[in-house]
């Protein structure tokens, strides 16, 4: 019998609910359940004079979490990345943490480069030469240091080191809640804030009992959703922009801002701060407001499908996306690929439909996939995928449930796990926390979805010539401060 | 391509006509520069200056005073005011040449202009200000929104400003973030790359005063701990208004 501990997805559980096994135990199931789950958290916390390791593993075809502990006083575990590719960057992150150590395993974020190649894998010859590029880059994005091994144009393998954004968030967690932990949430990835803060607040609602009101969820699914449709917008014009194709990369750029225009108009900033709060959500959509939202939703439907269009009429813009890195079913299983990149690679995998919270729970939205793999196949589900939201955005607000916008938070159990998870617009985000006896967050985990995928990019550019990657990194578009924290 | 011209025909002009013309609307829950008629407060009481998650409230000779810089404009403040008299106004006009300026009181109300840049910077740069922006930490929001400004809605490429991608063609650090130590040489390198003249604009209150992770130890706390900065500009992130302004405003470049 597997003796882990199965639950859903904003649940919490009591200490003694999550099994202590042997490190052997513990270790032999984690190889065990690999095969048919996939690792949603797998991260440490220091308890006494020893470690303890908590694994939380997603199986979504049973609507379910599994968790398991186990207690590690040495300094070494085994490594399981080499079986289980997907685990590569939690053990990463462990042996940061020193708790994992071996040699082969460089740290997750490392310090800033000074031209050393050493820390890298050349790939020797001779007419191998190697490319750096950043952590300063051309454009105005977020920094990381990207190397690429190359022979005349080809690139045989891409590393790529970030930490550069670290701002020791995980840390900051501890001892909280407080003043601070909600903007926390909300800033650990600027694009991405309604997911974290919800599952932030997830986090808090299950360590409190809390029930949140229904007329809240549905606001939280707006917001949600309107995250979704400005990033995957945006990210639509920047793929046009790197096709070379102009007209849909400057439509495109326009109509993203008029997206975050409208999470302004219920919450005052366009990237939702201040929407959701443990609890519920702060800003309340009047009559009023619901009706200029459907009305400028109409309008931007339009206007998006008008720009959208154009690229899949394109002959040039196809030619340029079509089998350019490419990453098959079987590599999105192996990397635990999640979002939009994995269900170009055909995987059915969306928190909404496989582990549903909140609103998602009573208005279903269908999982949007395509099966090449390359550059168009991570476009085009951007593009299906806006569709859907623009349907539930409409249906929900022209239905919201009535009721109150939040309920109090009372005080978080002692002892305690929770995990929350959201599908945001690149992916799951994961939070999990574990309460001390004093009813403070002991241990704040965050898992970006960029977090699993960051090693997608490496393996999608290898083969494919230098000049593809701006290509292939925007039809990622990862997030580095989600990833650094 | 016949398509494409009819998509661009539907789409139309939408470069908006500020600062000429008034600027788009806000929302009307925008949150801008805050204010309390601080006549009403009850005595005593320090309820938003303890609500403050970044310690930007405090009392200063029995007044209240804002610092804009570390502010997050996040409400907290306007939630926990047991009278109901801290608001945030619709002004998103807010900037300043040095650091005390966006320390203000919370009883004024209007636009913070920064004085103008010098007339020898305006004469060589006023009509073309090469930006080389610099992420270092942060969340990416203020990214985001120094971005739309070279997008059709905004088009700063109409005041001569433009983002280049090399410090050597750069006139101006426009760092965001609050300067992690991971990125601190990074950000040294670059300003070192660049050529005189050339200055340092601070976005976000990551940037100015470390933002929410404002006394972390892995981060500097704002781009003056490494750098000179000659202009700052507030908010979580700002609105894109606010930074057009301030820079048109530093480049005298809005009369009014």
């Amino acid at each position: 019998m597997n003796p882990w501990q199965d639950f859903t997805n904003a649940e919490s559980l009591s200490q003694e609910h999550v099994p202590l096994l042997r490190p052997d135990d513990f270790f032999a199931s984690v190889d065990k359940l690999l095969t048919s789950t996939r690792a949603v958290a797998y991260f440490a916390r220091p308890l006494g004079d020893s470690q303890e390791l908590t694994a939380v593993f997603a199986d979504d075809a049973a609507n379910r979490l599994l968790t398991a502990r186990t207690l590690v006083t040495e300094t070494q575990i085994p490594q399981l990345s080499d079986r289980h590719p997907q685990l590569h960057r939690y053990e990463r992150e462990l042996a940061e943490y020193g708790l994992l150590s071996a040699p082969n395993l460089p740290r997750l974020r490392r310090p800033p480069l000074v031209g050393d190649s050493e820390e890298f894998h050349p790939v020797p010859g001779e007419d191998v030469h190697e490319v750096a590029v950043g952590p300063v880059h051309a454009g105005v994005i977020e920094p990381g240091h990207f190397r690429f091994q190359c022979r005349g144009e080809t690139v045989y393998r891409l590393e790529i080191a970030l930490g550069y954004q670290h701002r020791g968030l995980e840390a900051a967690w501890e001892g909280g809640p407080n003043a601070r932990t909600r903007h926390y949430a909300e800033t650990l990835a600027g694009d991405t804030t309604i997911a974290h803060t919800s599952a932030y607040a997830r986090v808090l609602e299950a360590l409190s009992g809390t029930r949140v009101p229904l007329r809240a969820e549905a606001l939280r699914a707006l917001g949600l959703e309107l995250e979704r449709l400005a990033n995957h917008v945006g990210d639509l014009g920047a793929l046009a922009s790197d096709t070379g194709y102009l007209p849909t990369a400057s439509f495109c750029g326009r109509i993203r801002g008029d997206f975050l225009n409208l999470t302004a108009l219920v919450c005052g900033n366009r990237f939702g701060r201040g929407w959701v709060i443990p609890g519920g959500v702060a800003f309340d959509l009047d009559k009023p407001r619901a009706a200029e939202l459907l009305k400028r939703l109409d309008v931007l439907t339009k206007e998006t499908t008008d720009a959208v269009n154009l690229l899949w009429s394109t002959s040039s813009v196809l030619a340029r996306m079509e089998h350019i890195g490419t990453l098959t079913r079987e590599q999105a299983l192996t990397l635990g690929l999640v979002g939009p990149a994995a269900r170009a690679c055909g995987l059915v995998r969306d928190v909404r439909f496989d582990q549903p919270v909140g609103m998602y729970r009573f208005q279903q939205i269908p999982v949007s996939t395509y099966d090449t793999g390359d550059v168009f196949s991570r476009t085009y589900v951007r593009w299906l995928e806006i569709q859907k939201s623009l349907t539930f955005v409409h249906d929900l607000v022209k239905n919201l449930p009535s009721g109150a916008l939040s309920a109090p938070v009372g005080a978080l159990k002692p002892n305690h796990l929770a995990v929350a998870l959201e599908e945001a617009w690149r992916g799951e985000a994961a939070h999990a926390a574990w309460t001390s006896s004093d009813g403070k967050l002991a241990r704040y985990k965050v898992i970006d979805p960029s977090f699993h995928n960051w090693t997608a990019l490496e393996w999608a550019l290898k083969g494919q010539e230098i000049s593809d990657f701006p290509l292939c990194n925007k039809s990622f578009n990862l997030s580095y401060c989600g990833h650094d924290l | 391509m016949l398509r494409s011209l009819l998509t661009r025909l539907t789409q139309g002009h939408r470069t908006i006509g500020y600062p000429r013309q008034a600027p788009p609307a806000l929302s009307d829950r925008y949150q801008g520069r805050p204010y309390a008629d601080t006549s009403r407060c009850p005595n005593g009481c320090q309820a938003c200056v303890q609500a403050c998650p970044v310690n930007a409230l405090h009392t200063n000779n029995g007044q209240l005073e804002v610092d804009l810089g570390a502010c997050l404009f996040c409400t907290d403040c306007q939630t926990a005011c047991p009278e109901k008299i801290l608001e945030f106004t619709p002004e998103f006009r807010m900037a300043s040449r040095d650091r005390k300026g966006l320390v203000v009181p919370l009883a004024e109300k209007g636009a913070i202009t920064p004085e103008a840049f010098s007339r020898e910077i305006r004469r060589l740069l006023g009509r073309s200000l090469k930006i080389r922006v610099v992420s270092a930490g942060g969340c990416g929001a203020c990214e985001a929104d120094v971005n739309v400004l070279s997008t059709i809605g905004w088009d700063w490429g109409r005041f001569g400003i433009q983002v280049v991608a090399s410090p050597r063609h750069a006139d101006v650090l426009l760092l965001t973030g609050p300067v992690t130590n991971n990125m601190e040489l990074a950000v040294q390198k670059t300003y070192a790359a660049m050529a005189e003249p050339k200055l340092v604009v601070a976005v976000g209150s990551c940037a100015i005063a470390g933002g929410p992770f404002a006394g972390h130890q892995s981060v500097r706390g704002g781009a003056e701990q490494v750098l000179k900065v000659d202009l700052y500009i507030p908010g979580c992130p700002p609105h894109p208004l606010s930074i057009l302004e301030g820079l048109l405003q530093s480049l005298n470049k809005i009369k009014h």
